[in-house]
């Protein structure tokens, strides 16, 4: 195997999106994307059966059109990888059985990966910068399924999770919040554009969990110090609403949304910030899709400049779920001379960070027997 | 011919059947459990290649169980069988996979001329298909798939693990009390179908259900 610029295929469905990516080494060679998010916007939001159902439907065309996209074929490929988890358990499968047929089919090493780590692995991609993973690390990830700061160590086996939502995401809570508003879905975009006609100071909302009960001091952490929430912000955006249609009122949707959307961004700038002074972190990436939302771009980088941090933002196709940040993943753990995940794994909705890829099954041993 | 078949609708199992071998068998592996198709199918498969001495260019089509069956299990395989058909270039074919349990059946002594497949669809209902049998012909498919309440089936002697777990109210066959649709079976259909210049399926899963997924009404106003 090419363990210098391995060619390494990418696969990802542990949401909506499924995504097959290529990439020698860290160059990139095809990010191929099928979204399913329009089967979802009836519901308003991702419905995990109608997900999976259609990653089953895309994976060999999202396949064929990424082989052909890189000009590649399956027999030139050195390695496989896949996202294990986290995710929505029917969605993973999908990928994760599609993975391992591969891997069958041409003999290719198969490396299970996690998906939060791929976030941060898609920095590699990164054409544009000079040092592709700095010195004290950390990424900021914002998306519909996941809102958490990481500490990255060394990307291919040492990466610890500081801080995370306690309940819902902050792109879950724009769907919920847009909903409640008549907005439609995805909600972050909707909400994003309307904000800017509105007034965030008309209102404020809660800022969950910064209590000094949750906080605790540098020395002292509280237990929730670096964590999120966003359950009880959706709640008190509804009861807003309800409270100027009792007055019969007009609601003001664009200050709330404007309100709604600086709580966030807000909460979520500024506890990444205080995490990242606390751990010694000089360098952020942001990742996942809501990192496309542009007051969370706009207060992220303000923040991390005035506190001394390089904050790195990704080309936006590379921050939303895809196969190239799984293949960017997976060329760094050949590189590395890591162990393939085999082929005997199970997928894992809550695959932990500290699991950057599932351990090399344990050599088989004949069982004794009585 | 040699087939690969897959079926991950209730058990995840696999096989290798060929004209060519005796009984049409080269090799099979089947699971008891319906819910580990993920961890299992794959390396199954490998194994049952390795030991039957089969490369993928040896194989002339892949058949996959399409259901019904419970819906993450039943991707697992059909997800399997059509990335192995693209990798390897082969075709790839459809079985309604109760039709495994019904070419058992049809091959077993005490076979009725008219019967019923039923399986297990959790929710306190089951999958079931009606077949009748002639002599020297495979079991057909005169109703079905559905999914519905064992006491709603027609009164007709019934068999497979669906039939087992009402057999209160079914006239469930004890020897096939337990019997899942195994990819053995349907690959030995699948020879006999095309041998005798039949058609079989695309593999397009057979849910029978929808995705549970509920429009959500408008948001009530406070007043
Ligand atoms: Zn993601």
């Amino acid at each position: 195997m090419n363990r210098s610029q391995p060619l390494v295929l990418g696969i990802e469905s542990s949401c909506d999106e499924t995504g097959v990516g290529i990439v020698r080494g860290t160059d990139l060679l095809t990010n191929t994307v099928s979204s399913s998010m329009d089967e979802h916007v009836r519901f308003g939001g991702v419905i995990p059966e109608i997900a999976s159902r259609a990653h089953l439907d895309a994976f060999v065309p999202t396949l064929q059109a990424a082989l052909a996209e890189a000009d590649v074929t399956l027999d030139d490929i050195d390695a496989i990888a896949v996202t294990s988890g986290p995710g929505l358990a029917g969605a993973l499968m999908v990928g994760v059985c599609a993975a391992k047929a591969l891997a069958v089919a041409t003999g290719k090493p198969l490396y299970a990966i996690n998906h939060l780590v791929a976030h941060v692995g898609v920095g590699l991609l990164d054409a544009r910068a000079e040092n592709l993973l700095p010195e004290n690390l950390g990424a900021l990830l914002v998306s519909g399924g996941h809102t958490e700061i990481l500490r990255i160590r060394r990307i291919t086996d040492d990466v610890e999770m500081l801080g995370s939502t306690i309940d819902d995401a902050a792109g879950e809570a724009y769907d919920k919040v847009a909903r409640i508003l008549g907005l439609g879905y995805p909600g972050g975009p909707a909400i994003d554009r309307l904000a800017r006609e509105g007034n965030a100071k008309a209102i404020r909302f809660p800022r969950g969990l910064t209590q000094p009960k949750y906080m605790g001091t540098a020395e002292e952490p509280g237990p929730h110090r670096y964590d999120w929430s966003f359950s009880g912000l959706k709640t008190a955006v509804a009861r807003c609403v309800e409270q100027f249609e009792a007055q019969g009122e007009a609601v003001p949707v664009a200050d709330i949304a404007a309100a709604f959307q600086e709580a966030v961004v807000d909460v979520i700038t500024s506890k990444a910030v205080l995490a990242c002074r606390e751990q010694g972190i000089t360098n952020v990436l942001l990742g996942g899709g809501v990192a496309a939302n542009s007051r969370l771009r706009q207060l992220t980088e303000q923040r991390c400049s005035a506190a001394g941090i390089t904050l790195h933002v990704p080309p936006l196709g590379l921050c939303t779920d895809n196969g190239a940040m799984v293949a960017a993943l997976g060329a760094q753990l050949v590189m590395a001379g890591i162990e393939p995940s085999g082929i005997s794994f199970a997928p894992d909705s809550s695959m932990p960070v500290t699991t950057v890829s599932a351990p090399a099954p344990e050599p088989v041993r004949t069982a004794a027997r009585a | 011919m040699l087939i690969l078949a897959i079926d991950t609708s209730a058990v995840a199992s696999a096989a290798l059947v060929s004209d060519d071998a005796l009984e049409g068998v080269v090799g099979s592996f089947s699971t008891e459990d319906t819910r580990s198709h993920a961890e299992v199918l794959a390396p199954g498969i490998e194994k049952l290649l390795a030991e039957s001495d089969v490369t993928g260019a040896d194989i002339d089509a892949i058949v996959v169980g399409v259901g019904p069956g419970p819906f993450t299990g039943l991707r697992s395989g059909i997800a399997t069988a059509r990335t192995l058909a693209f990798a390897w270039g082969k075709p790839l074919h459809g079985l309604m996979s109760l039709d495994a349990v019904a070419l058992e059946v049809a091959e077993s002594t005490e076979a009725p001329r008219e019967f019923l497949v039923a399986t297990d669809a959790r929710r306190k209902e089951v999958y079931w298909a009606r077949y009748t049998l002639q002599e020297g012909q495979l079991p057909k498919l005169v109703d079905g798939p559905h999914v519905g309440f064992a006491a709603d089936l027609p009164d007709l002697p019934a068999y497979g693990a669906g039939a087992g777990l009402y057999a209160d109210v079914l006239r469930a066959d004890p020897d096939f009390s337990a019997e899942q649709p195994d990819a053995l079976y349907l690959g030995q259909f699948a020879l006999v179908r095309l041998a005798g210049g039949g058609e079989l399926l695309d593999s397009t899963p057979l849910y029978l259900r929808e995705s549970d997924a509920q429009v959500p009404g408008p948001r009530k106003r406070a007043l």
